[in-house]
């Protein structure tokens, strides 16, 4: 500890040290991987050797003698390679790799006990370096061989325990005691990787107490912050341009403050002196949210760094011949998400290199070619962040997954000979499925898909996976770009606000008068609601969350608010729905982990707090979910509509003046709205309206179709978005939303009409929606139509 | 034994009870709380400070104590900082820094009903009274579950 624990400034250093080095040796690790595949640019070459250097340099100058020692060996061998005397080679790439695993082993002993004494002497190491400079070396195969051949296994299955002990968990939050005990943990697998590997014939052995350890860590609550290549986790670069920035912006908010103090203290306030500041105010702190909430964004390269080391180390340790290659490295991601997806990644990538790809022998023989090509692919759409995984391996065996499903009674015999070959390949989802005939060490760790899954999920994202036989799989991750502001709807009941993110939402059902007595329909004890046929079971907010109803209880009406958890609809009673609004999320204390019902809490306009629902929660505490129904089959209404190969349009039933039914089909259409008469601002012969911070046209149905239009002081709009834009087309009287199969009657001479159907047993006129908004000049790209 | 510790006292049903004044980070007048359903009694609901949400303790009922007859009118606030973060304290009303020595100290009695002994951690005799000191991590941390009110 004489060097490790001296004053606050070597303390620094060595912090420094430790993070500089931890990202030197990712970078390091990349450009040898480059230089193993045959690129030997003297960059990449300098590159590295300065990587090695200025660990050396400046573990010597903390005293750090065994990282010293061991890394000048490894730099007298760069040398060599750089100076051209040495030709870049496979063993000295895999040399190279394992000096890093070495050097990332002392640093982490370093963070964790301030000194590398106890690292062991790496004899073995120091002899493949030692080996490894005569260029001979290539051509004795006996040595170089048992080593890549036995060397990785213990590695690789050693690694992601020592990372997940070191950087999750156990050094984090616990007694000195344990940290003692992980202490010589870690150590002694080292020595026996690197040390007594010659004694030690069986690689798994060492595998044993670090594998147990991993599972327990992962146990153990995130990350704790802590640890060598945790150092890189709790740290962030930020461009300093955006700093500046930054700093600028918090200047600007404290001249508003100091303005709005002022303001305050005349005696009289004058309203345009007050809106002027809370204008500033506004514009500084939301531009401030912004910079700020770049701040946390990174490039999802920064996880992706590790792959190409796992996936060569992977593919080395099976035979196999995998090419890893990476698209969109830059695309930008919350720090938090980033965070999450990390683990989930790493499974999915192991799983395609164990089960997807084939060996190079099978590959040759179905006609492929002998490396197979993994991508891993980032881009931004729609507002969320989508990765790609694709491998052109085997592809999924629906049959097998089925079976084994069957196998384990995860579905019945009967149930499983309805599924198509995607949801058949979909169930590898379902909880406790492992496909791995026999449980090898590298995906058989009792991770199955299903954790990748909840834990995407727990973030607000997807996975889907396609996949065809032969040809190879494609895994499909949407994830949010940020999990700190979402979308929810905002509803009361009994008084009190809740908000509902808009994820779980599905639509919403007004009941008023008469109707709320006649269509709550109760089976035994229980209320549902027909949904365009189905039943739909109903929760009560008020009754569920045992709020006290408020005195009046006559209200005039009720909204049912159709949420989804776990593929399963139900409705949500409340007694008003306010608005939709975009809300910061923020985490409900410690004391109330504990309520499943509730996803968070957030800060209303107001200023009061209101708390998040979490549908899911709400719905297994209303005991509403179906136990039996299998989550990953789609729901009978998404079957039924399969069946019918999407003839079953949803419609929205309106009429004008003068013409009793029409219908535009609802898929297309973003929402309904009403706007008031005088809202409508009318510019020459356009009118428009504000809507979500912009002008929307309007677009008069009535006027297109030749009908005498009628104005009337509410008008009924169904909002379409066409690119970036709302327009609004205004209908007369908006009846129903149906559910139909629709057989089409070519419509007469009349522009505009696509068809007639027979909706409900009446004659239904179907409007063209994309040719009359195309007759009122908005120009609609293709989807539309 | 010379050891002088300073603890802000508050009052609770006409007891004086006391938390480490270093312990405490701002006593604020009570806010409207927003109620959470379903959560234990002893929590009264969920403030906004300054754009964090924090958990209300009603401590009258965390500690098996009468309640106040004109409940919520001008109570306070303790906003009291815990290993798991901060924690709002509601409180009859706060009173004065307190000097006490260590040696003032004493154990709780032992026909201290079980309900509240985990939060007691014993009393500091003063001249005139008893100031009840709490255990600030096992009061914001484990709900009293067994209050009947």
């Amino acid at each position: 500890m004489s060097e490790g624990g001296g004053s606050d400034f070597q303390e620094e250093l060595v912090k420094d040290f430790l993070l500089e080095s931890a990202e030197g040796l990712e970078s390091f690790e990349r450009d040898m991987l480059a230089v193993e595949n045959g690129e030997n640019s003297p960059d990449l070459l300098n590159q590295v050797f300065r990587v090695v250097h200025t660990i050396k340099g400046t573990a010597g100058c903390l005293g750090f003698n065994r990282i010293e020692s061991i890394a000048h060996s490894g730099e007298s061998v760069l040398s060599l390679v750089r100076d051209g005397e040495l030709p870049a080679s496979k063993e000295v790439a895999d040399a190279m790799l394992r000096l890093s695993d070495a050097l990332k082993a002392m640093l982490d002993l370093i963070e964790s006990c301030g000194s590398d004494a106890e690292a062991g002497d790496f004899a073995e190491l120091r002899e493949l370096l030692e080996a490894v400079r005569d260029p001979d070396f290539a051509a004795t195969p006996v040595e170089p061989d048992s080593v890549s051949a036995a060397e990785p296994e213990p590695r690789s299955e050693a690694e992601p325990a020592a990372e997940a002990d070191g950087r999750w968990g156990l050094f984090g939050d616990e007694e000195p005691a344990a940290e003692s005990k992980e202490e010589t943990d870690t150590q002694a697998p080292a020595d026996e990787r690197w040390g007594l590997f010659d004694s030690e014939p069986e690689p798994e052995k060492p595998v044993p107490p670090s594998a147990t350890e991993s599972s327990a860590a992962n146990d153990a609550p995130e990350p704790a912050g802590r640890s060598g290549p945790v150092a890189a986790n709790s740290t962030i670069r930020v461009d300093i341009d955006l700093l500046d920035r930054l700093m600028n912006m918090v200047g600007e908010l404290v001249l508003s403050r100091n303005q709005l103090l002022q303001v305050s203290q005349k005696r009289d306030i004058s309203q345009s002196e007050v809106s002027l500041v809370s204008q500033r105010l506004n514009q500084v702190t939301s531009e401030l949210q912004q910079n700020v909430m770049k701040t946390r964004m990174q490039p999802i390269g920064t996880v992706w760094g590790k792959y190409p080391r796992i996936v060569r180390d992977l593919a080395g340790e099976l035979g196999k011949k995998v090419s890893l290659q990476t698209f969109g490295a830059d695309t930008e991601l919350d720090r938090t998400i980033i965070e999450a997806i990390k683990d989930p990644l790493t499974h999915i990538i192991r799983n395609a290199v164990d089960h997807g790809i084939e060996t190079p022998d099978t590959r040759l023989a179905v006609g492929k070619s002998e490396e197979a090509q993994l991508f891993m692919r980032a881009f931004h759409e729609g507002g969320q962040v989508n990765i790609e995984i694709i491998d052109d391996g085997a592809g999924i065996d629906g049959d097998r997954i089925r079976r084994k499903a069957i196998e384990k009674g995860l579905i019945s015999e009967k149930d499983s000979e309805l599924l198509s070959e995607r949801e058949m390949v979909s169930l590898i989802f379902l909880p406790g499925f492992s496909t791995a005939e026999k449980l090898s060490s590298i995906s058989g760790r009792g991770v199955g898909m299903d954790v990748v899954k909840t834990n995407i999920e727990k973030i607000g994202g997807s996975v889907s996976i396609d996949s065809v036989r032969g040809e190879g799989t494609t895994l499909r991750i949407k994830i949010p770009l940020t999990l700190a502001i979402v979308p929810v709807l905002v509803a009361k009941s009994a008084g009190q606000r809740f908000a509902i993110p808009q994820v779980n939402l599905v639509e919403l059902v007004r009941l008023e008068g008469e109707q709320m007595e006649s269509l709550l329909e109760k089976v035994y004890d229980s209320p549902v609601f027909r949904l365009r046929g189905n039943l739909l079971p109903l929760v009560f907010l008020s009754k569920a969350l045992k709020l006290s109803a408020p005195v009046a209880k006559q209200a005039s009406s009720i909204s049912i608010v159709v949420l989804r958890a776990e593929r399963q609809l139900f409705g949500l009673v409340v007694e008003e729905v306010c608005d939709t609004e975009e809300i910061v999320v923020k985490p409900l204390g410690h004391l109330l982990k504990g309520l499943p019902t509730y996803a968070g809490a957030t800060i209303m306009g107001d200023g009061s707090v209101a708390i998040i629902l979490d549908s899911l929660g709400i719905a297994q505490l209303a005991g509403v979910l179906n136990a039996s129904k299998p989550e990953s089959f789609a729901t009978e209404e998404e079957s039924e509509e399969a069946g019918n190969y999407g003839m079953r349009n949803s419609l929205i039933l309106f009429s004008l003046p003068g013409w009793g039914r029409l219908a535009v089909s609802l898929d297309d259409a973003e929402r309904l709205e009403e706007f008031e008469a005088d809202k409508i601002i009318r510019s020459g012969r356009q009118e428009s309206v504000l809507y979500r911070g912009g002008i929307m046209k309007l677009v008069r149905l009535a006027d297109h179709l030749r009908v005498a239009s009628e104005e009337s002081s509410q008008e009924q709009v169904i909002v379409y978005k066409i690119g970036e834009r709302f327009v609004g087309l205004v209908v007369g009287e908006i009846h129903d939303i149906i559910e139909e199969s629709v057989s089409l009657e070519p419509a007469g001479e009349q522009d505009g009409i696509l068809g007639s159907a027979v909706i409900q047993g009446e004659v239904t006129d179907l409007v063209d929606v994309p040719r009359i908004l195309k007759a009122a000049r908005i120009d609609i790209p293709q989807n539309v139509a | 034994m010379d050891t002088q510790t300073q603890f802000c006292s508050f009052q609770l049903a006409d007891l004086c009870f006391g938390f480490d004044v270093q312990r405490v980070q701002e006593v604020i007048r009570s806010p409207l709380l927003a109620p959470v359903p379903l959560a234990p009694p002893a929590i009264s609901g969920l403030l906004n400070l300054r754009g964090q949400i924090l958990t209300a303790i009603d401590l009258r009922r965390q500690l098996c104590l009468p309640e106040e007859e004109d409940s919520s009118e001008g109570r306070m606030l303790m906003i009291v900082c815990c290993e798991e973060g901060q924690v709002a304290f509601l409180v009859d009303s706060v009173g004065d820094v307190i000097d006490v020595d260590e040696s003032s100290f004493e154990s709780p009695p032992e026909n201290l009903p079980a309900s509240v002994r985990p939060f007691l951690r014993g009393v500091h005799k003063l001249d005139s009274s008893l100031l009840h000191v709490l255990d600030i991590e096992a009061t914001a941390s484990a709900l009293n579950h067994e209050i009947s009110l």
